[in-house]
């Protein structure tokens, strides 16, 4: 990586009070960055933030003012909702964003996205980034973060430059995501491995998607109208890293399988019920499966990460062992 | 109207020609209007001069379309030739002119077109199907310019043979007007001869010129002119140019696609009879329309290049003086002491408790000779291929050294390669004579497999007869004993011998061996093991037990199946040895593992004879140092040595366990110094994959493993392609394995280079990854395969467990965590997975190459999602 000190600047970090968002606005700060977060809830106790909805031109207006840089993680996130719920956030509030910054002289934009937004349900072995594409992206998450993409790329241009980041599933102490429902699941028993558990896919550790982001400002020369998709770089079976995470939580890993062809049927099933039922309050939490889910579970999804590389000139620091070992001394 | 209609033509090269006819069916002072394709105007428009003319000929019912590929190449190779393709009168475009043009007129009408075109300098004709024929004839008149032939699936004698079922039927009275001419049948049935089907643009180009009855007289009297009896009027002109081309002095390439129910493999052989230089690549899976299922242009310019262009000066070839195969034998002749021993004559499973045979040196020497007079009796001559389907013993023997002595060429490819490999070995080779065990006739009879057939066994009426049987060995030696007729010195450049490689690194090739190379084999075997006469040496490893009666060893063959060399146990070895007071023994890593796993059973004196041997080796695949410790146990005076070679070059180097030893881990297995007389290089393989065309021999950089040697190959058989390729470096044969020197000259093998990762990293080679592997408890082999595609693969490893894993599929945690961290500590590698399987797949010959191209093709799949899927057969 290199080591060239860059001047430090006004960063506004949005969806801060998020695992990923929290840890962005650490590293800023850390390497000298002023940092500024923009959440829903109130920000951290003696660091500059405002609070508000990023669809709220109001708020957003107060957020980018005197902003050299923003970068822009706030989304909404689930597996399950209403089409509009993800609509409003993830593409009325990018716009509403990314107007407000260009209007008050922004001038470097990083939009967090996800590698979903360019793939279709099919194995992905070792593929490159490619491009978003709303229509055919998996579940209204990835089709509404596609659509935000290709806006906020479309915007990319000498004076207001917008690179596009990609973190494939972030995992790390702390992360409610992915490590928590795992535990949770394995915990009471609900959580089958589908087929062999042997579908290889990529993760990212907290830090490593940190660095990458704060990377993609750092080296926006380089990274300005492009999608890079960031990962560890180290592949494993889904099975392998489920009963990694289960390990270092102390809880059984699963003993149990189900065909992913099945576990994709039902996902929608229940998928479905869980949303009937949240809506008639019964249910609060996130389903136990869902299509999307399933497909993610039973499908390999790891990508080339050569040119994310060459162009953030940057390496991982913590391996997914190292994780795992964070991970158990989290828990312990 | 040609770009839209003609895909793949350029429209400037489509021209029609005015040529006064000189034919005898046509009146004098007729013209005659042709169709050609002529990529002139692309060379006159470059402004560049033509090396020499490609005269093209196609045959029925195609049309000068079926070129097109050659006239784009001709005008952009790096030295360009004239491309012309012809449209033969009644045929194509060329005019209809309602006389019915044989042989001998259309040879006459291709020599009146190349005068109106005003073709000068060097030419090299090109033809297919009848059109072979034709370009030949052309060849013969006009030997002046004549620069080299190119033939693709054609006849030029079908005389001789009773004519192809197919052909029959397009000739038959009720069928020939109808298939071929008031139907359009004929073309749509050769058209469907194409493999892989061919685009529909392609197939309705092909039929284009022939829509209408009227426009198809000339396919009609095309297959009509087809002299199937002597009586026919075509008849001579055929055989003057079957005869004439064994005087063509000329280069010659002969591409052919077997796949082909007409022009079918026998006719290769028949044309190869007449045309033995000729270079040869026979495409497996390619059919009758060769120019449509494969790409010939590619190697018809390459072999412009080298064998037209600038073709080698043989002369170059050492003429060192040669000591025959034979001499040992006939220096011996008066010798009673043993030759070769049999432990259980013809495998042991085909007689009833089979008692041990032994012949003497006089024995053999009377047996072989009796053997090869009976054999010329029976029609075999110097260049005759005679397949051998004989088990390694006696009977094996006295055959190849019969052969040798007639100057026939021996075809051995072993039972190992299983029944479609091996069928496919045999057709490929092409023998005139096929000697085999029962088992291996009655394949033979079932599955067609060429050669008139000999019995190893003695038959009845009955059984000779079904089985197609023409001669018994026992026969033809009681014919030819006491022949005293001198015998005929081999031509030390001549073919010897086709041995077929493994198949474990794809189809099963045949390798060529000259008189002069299986020789040198035998002295870098003699001089770097130290055999003198007198040595006695158990064979437990096929292919150097054709060696013994050569380096003047007594050779004992155990009791074994040698198609599976892990049915060689402790006991038969011992028994093996002792018979013959044995001083060597060669055996394959698998057999000694059996060996070692039954060595419970020895008494005492077995285990006396064993104390006795001098010197083991473990040839065949590589051997690990713990499993060559404990047979150092067994055998505690030997000293212990395995050899690294090929098929194409056996060996290339040798260590010993000692040496081995000394080495200690490293990246891949060190196979030693090189043999008597082999020189061994590499060149440099780039982080893509591609292979530089350097031999270096600086230490530690990967790279192909090159040899260069006077035992290495003469050439592919029939695969002028893979030959091309193989010694695309000035001097060496590139062996496709990788590996690296290190800093005191030692040859490290790393694995094959088609099984290189090429990882975001870079390349890197499976060995040491295994090796570091297999240190860990509780596992057993290990391959290390890329998943992936290139340049960004991920490292995954696949492991046998000890005791076996019951179900395949991803390991377990604990073993993932020990294999993983192993490797990354050892090796520097970050592997994303590991897989256990219950049993590696392996070649079948030496039971010990672990096939990792269907591994590399399981782990992906499984790797991808889904459930555990099946292990296939590697994908080639």
């Amino acid at each position: 990586m290199s080591s060239a000190v860059l001047p430090p600047r006004n960063v506004l970090v949005t969806g801060a009070s998020g695992l990923l968002g929290g840890a962005v606005a650490d590293l800023l700060e850390a390497k000298g960055h002023k940092v500024r977060t923009f959440q829903r809830r109130p920000g951290r106790p003696g660091r500059d933030s405002v609070s508000g909805s990023v669809a709220d031109r109001a708020a957003a207006v107060r957020a980018v003012d005197g902003m050299d840089a923003v970068i822009h993680l706030a989304a909404k996130v689930s597996f399950t909702g209403e089409w509009y719920e993800f609509e409003e956030t993830n593409i009325v509030g990018t716009q509403v964003l990314l107007d407000a910054a260009q209007a008050a002289g922004v001038r470097d934009v990083v939009f967090v996205s996800s590698p979903s937004v360019a793939h279709f349900g099919e194995p992905i072995a070792g593929a490159g980034a490619g491009t978003a594409d709303p229509g055919r992206a998996r579940g209204f998450y990835a089709a509404s973060k596609a659509q935000a993409e290709l806006i906020a790329l479309a915007r990319n241009s000498s004076e207001f430059r917008v690179t596009a980041i990609r973190p494939h599933i972030v995992w790390g102490p702390g992360d409610t995501q992915l490590v928590e429902r795992v535990i949770d699941r394995a915990r009471s028993g609900r959580l089958p491995l589908l087929d062999a558990g042997a579908a290889l896919i990529d993760t990212t550790y907290i830090d490593n998607a940190a660095s990458a982001i704060v990377r993609g400002l750092e080296r926006m020369d380089a990274a300005a109208g492009r999608a890079l998709v960031v990962t560890n770089g180290q592949p494993r079976p889904v099975g392998e890293m489920i009963a990694g995470i289960c390990a270092a939580a102390g809880v059984a890993a699963p003993g149990w399988s189900v065909p992913g062809k099945v576990a994709r049927g039902a996902g929608s099933l229940i998928e479905k019920a869980w949303l009937a039922a949240g809506k008639h309050g019964l249910v609060h939490d996130e389903p136990p499966m869902t299509r999307f889910l399933a497909e993610q579970l039973s499908t390999s999804h790891w990508f080339d990460q050569r040119e994310t590389r060459e162009v953030l000139d940057w390496t991982p620091e913590v391996s997914i062992e190292d994780g795992m070992a964070r991970l158990a001394r989290h828990y312990s | 109207m040609v770009e839209e209609l003609w895909p793949g033509v350029s429209p400037a090269w489509s021209s029609f020609v005015r040529v006064p006819s000189t034919s005898a069916v046509d009146v004098p002072g007729t013209v005659r209007k042709w169709h050609v394709l002529d990529n002139g105007p692309d060379l006159a428009a470059a402004g560049v001069e033509p090396a020499g003319t490609l005269l093209c000929v196609h045959g029925n019912p195609t049309w000068s379309y079926l070129w097109r590929t050659l006239l784009a190449a001709g005008a952009s190779a790096d030295k360009p030739w004239r491309v012309v393709a012809v449209d033969q009168l009644d045929m194509g475009f060329s005019e209809r002119t309602g006389a019915f043009r044989r042989l001998a007129d259309r040879i006459t009408d291709l020599g009146d077109l190349t005068d109106t075109l005003g073709i000068t300098g060097p030419v090299v004709t090109v033809g297919h199907d009848w059109g072979g024929v034709i370009s030949l004839g052309w060849a013969l008149r006009h030997r002046r310019q004549l620069a080299g032939v190119v033939l693709t699936n054609t006849a030029v004698h079908p005389a001789g043979y009773s004519l192809p079922p197919a052909l029959k039927l397009a000739l038959h009275p009720a069928v020939h007007p109808w298939g071929t001419r008031s139907t359009d049948a004929f073309i749509r049935v050769t058209h469907s001869l194409a493999s892989p089907a061919l685009p529909a643009p392609v197939r309705e180009a092909l039929a284009l010129p022939y829509r209408t009855a009227a426009r198809r007289a000339g396919v009609a009297n095309f297959v009509a002119d087809i002299p199937a009896v002597e009586t026919h009027p075509s008849w001579r002109a055929l055989n003057t140019v079957a005869e004439g081309i064994r005087r063509l002095n000329v280069p010659s390439l002969v591409l052919w696609g077997p796949r082909d129910p007409v022009f079918s493999d026998r006719y290769l052989r028949d044309l190869l009879e007449r045309l033995p230089a000729s270079s040869v690549h026979r495409f497996e899976g390619a059919g009758h329309l060769l120019a449509e299922d494969v790409d010939i242009a590619s190697p018809i310019f390459t072999w412009l290049q080298t064998a037209v262009e600038a073709p080698a000066d043989s002369a170059l070839r050492r003429a060192e003086p040669l000591r025959p195969m034979l001499a040992e034998l006939d220096e011996r002749a008066g010798d009673t002491s043993p030759a070769v021993v049999d432990m259980a004559p013809l495998g042991g499973s085909e007689g009833a408790a089979a008692q041990p045979r032994t012949l003497s040196w006089a024995g053999l020497a009377e047996r072989v000779n009796a053997l090869a007079a009976g054999l010329a009796a029976a029609g075999v001559r110097p260049g005759t291929r005679v397949n051998l389907l004989v088990p390694p013993g006696i009977e094996l023997t006295s055959l190849i050294y019969a052969c040798l002595r007639l100057n026939a060429v021996i075809v051995v490819a072993d039972a190992g390669l299983g029944t479609k490999g091996l069928g496919r070995a045999i057709k490929g080779a092409g023998p005139a004579f096929l000697i085999g065990i029962d088992r291996a006739l009655i394949g033979a009879r079932a599955l067609g497999w060429p050669g008139t057939r000999i019995s190893v066994s003695e038959l009845s009426p009955a059984r000779k007869r079904l089985l197609g049987v023409r001669h018994s060995v026992e026969g033809l030696i009681a014919d030819g004993a006491g022949n005293d007729v001198p015998w005929h010195p081999a031509d030390p450049d001549a073919d010897a011998a086709v041995l077929f490689t493994s198949g474990s690194t794809g189809p099963a090739k045949g390798v060529v061996y000259t008189h002069r190379q299986l020789a040198a084999m035998r002295d870098a075997i003699k001089d770097t093991y130290n055999l003198r006469a007198g040595t006695s040496l158990v064979a437990g490893f096929a292919p150097f037990a054709l060696l013994g009666p050569a380096l003047g060893a007594t050779s004992v063959t155990p009791d074994m199946d040698v198609t599976s060399p892990r049915t060689l146990t402790a006991a038969a070895l011992a028994d093996a040895a002792v018979a013959v007071d044995a001083t060597t023994i060669f055996a394959s890593p698998a057999a000694l593992t059996n060996v070692l796993a039954t060595s419970g059973q020895l008494d005492a004196t077995q285990r006396a004879a064993l104390a006795q041997v001098e010197l083991l080796l473990s040839a065949g695949a590589p051997i690990a140092e713990p499993l060559l410790a404990q047979v150092q146990d067994l055998v505690p005076k030997a000293s212990l040595h395995t050899p690294y070679g090929m098929t194409e070059a056996l060996p290339v180097t040798d260590i010993s366990l000692e040496g081995i030893r000394a080495a200690g881990a490293g990246n891949g297995v060190c196979v030693g110094t090189p043999v008597s007389r082999a020189e061994v290089a590499i060149a440099e393989v780039f982080p893509d994959g591609s292979v530089g065309d350097k031999p270096l021999t600086v230490p530690n950089r990967t790279g192909e493993i090159l040899v260069s040697a006077p035992h290495v190959k003469d050439r592919y058989d029939r695969l002028w392609i893979t030959e091309s390729h193989s010694s695309s470096i000035d001097g060496w044969h590139r062996t496709g394995d990788v590996g690296h020197f290190d800093d005191e000259g030692r040859l490290w093998v790393e694995g094959r280079l088609g099984h290189i990762l090429t990882t975001a990293d870079g390349v890197r080679t499976p060995v040491a990854a295994e090796q570091a592997a297999e240190t860990v408890d509780g596992v057993g082999r290990v391959a290390l395969v890329g998943v992936g595609p290139a340049g960004t693969q991920v490292p995954v490893a696949v492991v046998e467990t000890v005791p076996p894993a019951r179900r395949a599929g991803t390991a377990s945690s604990e073993l993932t965590t020990a294999v993983r961290s192993r490797v990354a500590e050892l090796v520097g590698l970050d592997l994303a997975a590991v897989l256990v399987l219950p049993q590696m797949p392996t070649d079948i010959r030496h039971n010990s190459k672990i096939d990792r191209t269907a591994l590399a093709d399981w782990a992906s799949r499984l790797l991808a999602g889904g459930p555990v899927p099946r292990l296939g057969k590697g994908r080639r």
